[in-house]
């Protein structure tokens, strides 16, 4: 266990609202993420869970402490930077799919990997594929985002977070907006990305019944850790 | 379909608001075909104007101008008391000294392409009791009709005639008529020095100008020395013409260094019609860039509220790896398509405006109406449009490329 590749590393991390009033949202927080984890941030409302996720996103950058992602220390680092990193390193799913209305499933899931230009447009879009196939929603290719549900929305997202083959995949509530049986899809997803692909997920989560699960499970309240469990 | 991802994403968006974008193309082809119509409108006049100029006025003249006497004359010698006298024109003749040299040093310069002299008087065209004051000009008629094309006016007779026939007269179209004379005829001609002559019409010319079809004609220069009782070596003017006449200023300088005579260029003789001709084209060229700067705000508008449509995009983007210098090019780039269609569009209104005005006959000596295609005006008319659109585009983009996706994802 213990000799696991370390993928994301936070060294007290801290962050203050100053608006209405000053207030430390989340607060001292430490923790190592491993290689092909599945790991879920649990919490009651409010807890700070989203704040922390969009710390170790990158997206937020004004925090104190220190965050390290593949043993590369990430904070301090310039904007552009952040973004490559996000890029090529980071996959994100939220809560609400947030695809982009104009393009078709196949152009929302390919954005990502040809800004990142790594790809010829036809290994791209043959890669495009092969994610939807993985998430069983090849047939949607070429419809517009917006005409699809919301169960194959949220999987569209899955498979844009995933065409760069990110480290880690990073999720707040995916499940949150899907019913019963298209939760237990995204889950199944889920352990197949880190189990058999060995990439690793974080997901803010307040499903209990998803988070017991995941491997493990980290439990916040008033913006500290209060708890970890390994879920076995 | 191979595209950059950030060409991809501008295009879909151009393509999927193509309302907007048709709206904001339109503004600018108003904008870019107006500024170049007026423009071109304003370029028609000035050159019309210049072509009216030239027509009997080259691009530098040298002539001897008025000397005033200094009004202190003081003594040399310390007893003698000093004069002061009343300042006056102590010119005694205007007259060149040495004409045949200076011309010749003049014509040697290689920034000239052709020199004249010319020899004026008052003239006085006579028949029975009429009689018409007006300027005769006693020219080389070959020379001058290389400087001026005078045989392009020419509406009976030839200018050849005149050469080296002391006795003929080239006269405008107005004495003709008023006189009730015609080609071949005689008239008779008298100076203010009381020089009457005889002579023979070989040539009448119509150049549209009414004042100088009027008052105006040609005689050799021998004949125009002996109306104003001068030898051979009285001249005038010497007219002078550069390759570039917006240069004429800086030529006449060089000139003015191999003589004492006045050397004035076509703009300092010409200074208050090229003043008029000033005022009107700031005049067109203000108003034609207001409409142009509404223009660049209806791209603004249009972009600023997408972009407040797509700050979900915006936020998503940026989240999946997109930099704020993505966000910006992708805006921009919009705003240059916008403004490349506007531009070609307004550049097509623009033509046929001027081709519509072209048409129109304004009769009088203008004619048809003074606008032309001019190539340096379409490339400006384009240059400014696509820049005005870009900038106008940079700002909202700009404001995209701050957008803080983590704002956006807490909602
Ligand atoms: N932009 C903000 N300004 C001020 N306070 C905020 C802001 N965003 C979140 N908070 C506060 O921070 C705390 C943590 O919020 P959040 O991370 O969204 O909780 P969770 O996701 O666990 O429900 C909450 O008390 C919330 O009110
Ligand atoms: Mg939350």
């Amino acid at each position: 266990m213990n000799n696991r590749e370390i993928i994301l590393h936070t060294n007290s991390v801290g962050k203050y609202f100053y608006d209405p009033i000053k207030f430390k949202a989340i607060d001292d927080i430490s923790f190592d993420v491993y290689k092909g984890e599945f790991l879920t941030l649990v919490g009651k409302s409010g807890s700070g869970k989203s704040t922390l996720l969009y710390c170790l996103s990158t997206m937020d950058t004004a925090y104190e402490g220190e965050l390290y992602i593949k043993g590369e220390k990430v904070t301090g680092k310039k904007p552009n930077e952040l973004a490559n990193i996000r890029n090529c390193t980071i996959g994100f799913i939220f809560q609400f799919h947030y695809l982009l209305p104009e393009f078709s499933c196949l152009m929302n899931i390919m954005l990502p990997a040809l800004k990142l230009n790594k790809y010829t447009y036809e290994e791209v879009e043959q890669r495009a594929y092969e994610k939807m196939k993985l998430l069983d929603i090849e047939d949607q290719a070429l419809k517009p985002a917006s005409k699809l549900s919301g169960g194959q929305q949220q999987r569209v997202a899955i498979a844009r977070a995933l065409i760069n083959d990110p480290a880690i995949i990073m999720c707040d509530e995916p499940t949150g907006n899907l019913d019963s049986k298209n939760t237990q899809i995204v889950f199944e997803i889920f352990n197949r990305i880190c189990h058999e692909l060995g990439q690793t997920i974080i997901a803010v989560t307040h499903d209990l019944d998803f988070a017991k699960a995941s491997d493990r499970t980290i439990e916040l309240a008033d913006g500290k850790i209060i708890s970890t469990y390994e879920n076995n | 379909m191979k595209r950059k991802a950030n060409v991809e994403i501008a295009l879909t968006h151009i393509v999927a608001r193509r309302k907007q974008t048709f709206t904001a193309a339109l503004g600018v082809t108003i904008g870019v075909g107006v500024y170049l119509f007026m423009n071109s409108l304003s370029a028609g006049f000035s050159k019309f104007s210049r072509g009216e100029i030239f027509k009997n006025s080259a691009h530098i003249k040298i002539y001897k101008n008025d000397e005033i006497c200094s009004p202190f004359i003081p003594n040399s010698k310390q007893d003698n008391v000093n004069v002061i006298v009343n300042p006056q024109i102590t010119t005694l003749s205007k007259k060149i000294i040495d004409p045949e040299n200076l011309l010749n040093v003049v014509k040697s310069q290689s920034y000239v392409t052709n020199a004249i002299s010319q020899v004026y008087f008052d003239a006085f065209y006579n028949r029975g009791k009429a009689q018409i004051r007006g300027t005769g000009n006693g020219v080389n008629i070959i020379d001058y009709d290389a400087m001026f094309s005078t045989s392009k006016y020419m509406v009976a007779g030839s200018i050849n005639n005149l050469q080296g026939n002391l006795n003929g007269i080239i006269i405008g179209s107005g004495i003709a008529e008023k006189l009730n004379l015609g080609i071949n005829e005689n008239i008779t001609v008298s100076s203010s020095f009381g020089i009457v002559k005889v002579m023979k019409i070989v040539g009448i010319f119509t150049t549209g100008n009414s004042l100088n079809d009027q008052s105006r004609s040609y005689v050799n220069i021998a004949t125009a020395q002996q109306f104003i009782k001068e030898g051979p070596s009285y001249v005038s003017t010497i007219f002078v013409n550069t390759p570039n006449a917006d240069r004429s200023g800086y030529y006449a300088e060089q000139l003015q260094q191999l003589t004492e005579y006045t050397v004035e260029d076509w703009q300092t003789t010409s200074a208050d019609l090229l003043s008029g001709d000033k005022t009107r084209s700031t005049l067109m060229n203000s108003i034609s860039l207001s409409i142009l700067l509404m223009t660049a705000f209806i791209i603004y508008n249009l972009l600023s509220s997408t972009i407040m449509q797509k700050i979900n995009d915006i936020a998503i983007l940026k989240a999946t790896g997109f930099s704020g210098t993505d966000v910006i090019s992708i805006f921009l780039m919009e705003a240059v398509i916008m403004g490349l269609i506007g531009t070609i569009m307004g550049m097509i209104l623009g033509a046929v405006l001027i081709w519509m005005m072209s048409g129109i006959y304004m009769g009088g000596p203008v004619g048809y109406f003074p606008i032309s295609f001019e190539l340096s005006l379409f490339i400006q008319s384009f240059v400014l449009g696509i820049v005005i659109t870009t900038c106008a585009g940079y700002f909202p983009a700009r404001n995209a490329a701050n957008v803080d996706p983590v704002e956006i994802f807490r909602k």
